[in-house]
């Protein structure tokens, strides 16, 4: 599935309507309105994207990893993929990808998960739900750590086998793959740019990506 | 074995829901085959802590649920452990029936002409349970389906093995924290059988002891021994 699948945007980032850097271990959360596309650019190379998806008028109406692979009977992310909500809902769908496929059984790293997975004394270190949690605290509205859920993995790399065993691999992503998305209604993103040390997510070294957003009347200059 | 403490029958397409305490098992057999138990758990001392579908399957390198799996929460605790297991293989990533979905594969039943025959589905059944603990749709997670295998091929794409659970086979997971269980018996949603067909389970809830040092679950993976680390001193 790797390489088969990598159709190329065509959107101009100089008329993107947002284009912001996110650095890693900093969180970033904005409204994406419907027929807006949405790019994430993995500006280095191998960086997971912990990303979480809410319909903007109803958050308990948010992105669910399992309705989207089970939609589409198949575990990976890719151009042509409807990112479903828990009740039924179309989000977004990813319209171009030249990364080739993405993670969304992984879920985010958290202090107490690297605590079983690496070390007790792991907990200190920073991870992907401390920053969910600062950016909805940000955003307000109601949103609480009961609102975070499982996450899509943009560029992470978790292959499973018909034997059922799951593994975190080396990304299959580099610098300047993106994967581009449209929204099909309004939608809140939440992103956590991963600042995981302790496996192969971000090749050990978590580095920054770069989101825009582009209007859906195409803009001339 | 130690007595059984109490016994409970979940006809088709129910809902069941109990807090399980530390110290205790819940066996749940499928009684006549081909039986789907989706099911949700939550630390009942404070249900924002709840099964978290990642953080089990990354802990453990697994896509499947057996024997010496654990279930985590999202707070790196063990909330339940499977102890025993006649079906090796149960079902993490592929999430519950909706009324849309019911209504696509099977069309309409409803209780005004069919009574408590009415076609029901597995989203609705878990959301009405949670109000009655006071949680609701923003506390849904991806739900556990016992006794469905789903096997992941080389490019991703997901199948539905028919004919995974036999008569009589059984799942026994013990409860490690005090834990709510939500459960119900819709089908599954990648069931391929077009014929509205939900199962009854038989569930049983006895003492067990804690978990040893040679412990299965204890010992399957070094962060499972972590895992149960935390866990026994949340309760210090």
């Amino acid at each position: 599935m790797v390489g088969t699948n990598l159709p190329e945007g065509t959107r101009d980032p100089a008329q993107a309507s947002y284009d912001e850097i996110v650095p890693a271990g900093e969180p970033w959360i904005h409204e994406i309105v419907k027929g807006q596309y949405f790019r994430i650019l993995d500006l280095e190379g191998n960086q997971a994207v912990d990303t979480l998806f809410y319909n903007a008028g109803d958050y308990a109406d948010r992105y669910s990893a399992q309705d989207t692979i089970r939609a589409q009977a198949n575990i990976y992310l890719t151009t042509g993929t409807k990112l479903m909500s828990s009740k039924g809902n179309v989000l977004l769908t990813i319209v171009a990808d030249t990364c080739g496929r993405h993670d969304t059984l992984g879920g985010a790293c958290a202090t107490e998960s690297n605590m079983v997975r690496y070390a007790i004394e792991k907990r200190y270190m920073h991870a992907c739900r401390q920053s969910f949690v600062k950016a909805i605290a940000g955003w307000g509205r109601g949103l609480e750590k009961r609102d975070i859920t499982h996450n899509i993995n943009f560029f992470m790399n978790v292959p499973v086998t018909p034997q059922g065993t799951l593994t975190f691999e080396d990304g299959v992503s580099a610098p300047g793959k993106y994967v581009e998305m449209h929204a099909e209604m309004d939608v809140l993103a939440v992103i956590s740019n991963c600042p995981q040390l302790n496996n192969p997510c971000n090749a050990y070294n978590p580095t920054p990506i770069r989101v825009l957003i582009w209007d859906p009347i195409h803009r001339t200059t | 074995m130690s007595p059984i403490l109490f016994e409970d029958l979940v006809p088709s397409a129910a809902t069941w829901s109990h807090v399980l305490k530390r110290g205790t098992a819940l066996r749940i057999t499928d009684t006549e085959g081909d039986a789907n138990v989706g099911a949700l758990f939550y630390n009942w001392e404070n249900p924002t802590e709840r099964y978290n579908m990642p953080d089990t399957l990354k802990a453990q390198h697994i896509a499947r649920l057996t024997r010496g799996n654990v279930l985590y929460s999202d707070m790196g605790r063990i909330l339940c452990s499977i102890i025993e297991d006649s079906a090796g293989w149960h079902d993490p990533l592929s999430g519950c029936s909706n009324e849309a979905l019911v209504k696509s594969k099977y069309g309409e039943a409803r209780y005004q002409e069919h009574r408590n025959d009415c076609y029901r589905n597995a989203y609705d059944s878990f959301v009405i349970e949670l109000a009655k603990y006071g949680l609701g749709a923003r506390d849904m997670v991806a739900p556990v389906n016992f006794f469905s295998k789903v096997v992941v091929d080389e490019s991703g794409a997901m199948q539905f093995v028919p004919g995974h659970s036999t008569s009589g086979g059984f799942v026994e997971l013990r409860a490690d924290m005090n834990v709510l269980v939500i459960l119900n018996t819709c089908q599954h949603p990648l069931d391929p059988n077009p014929t509205y067909d939900p199962r009854p389970v038989t569930l049983s809830v006895r003492r067990v002891a804690p978990p040893a040092a040679d412990d299965v679950c204890r010992v399957s993976r070094p962060e499972n021994g972590r895992g149960f680390a935390l866990t026994e001193r949340y309760f210090l």
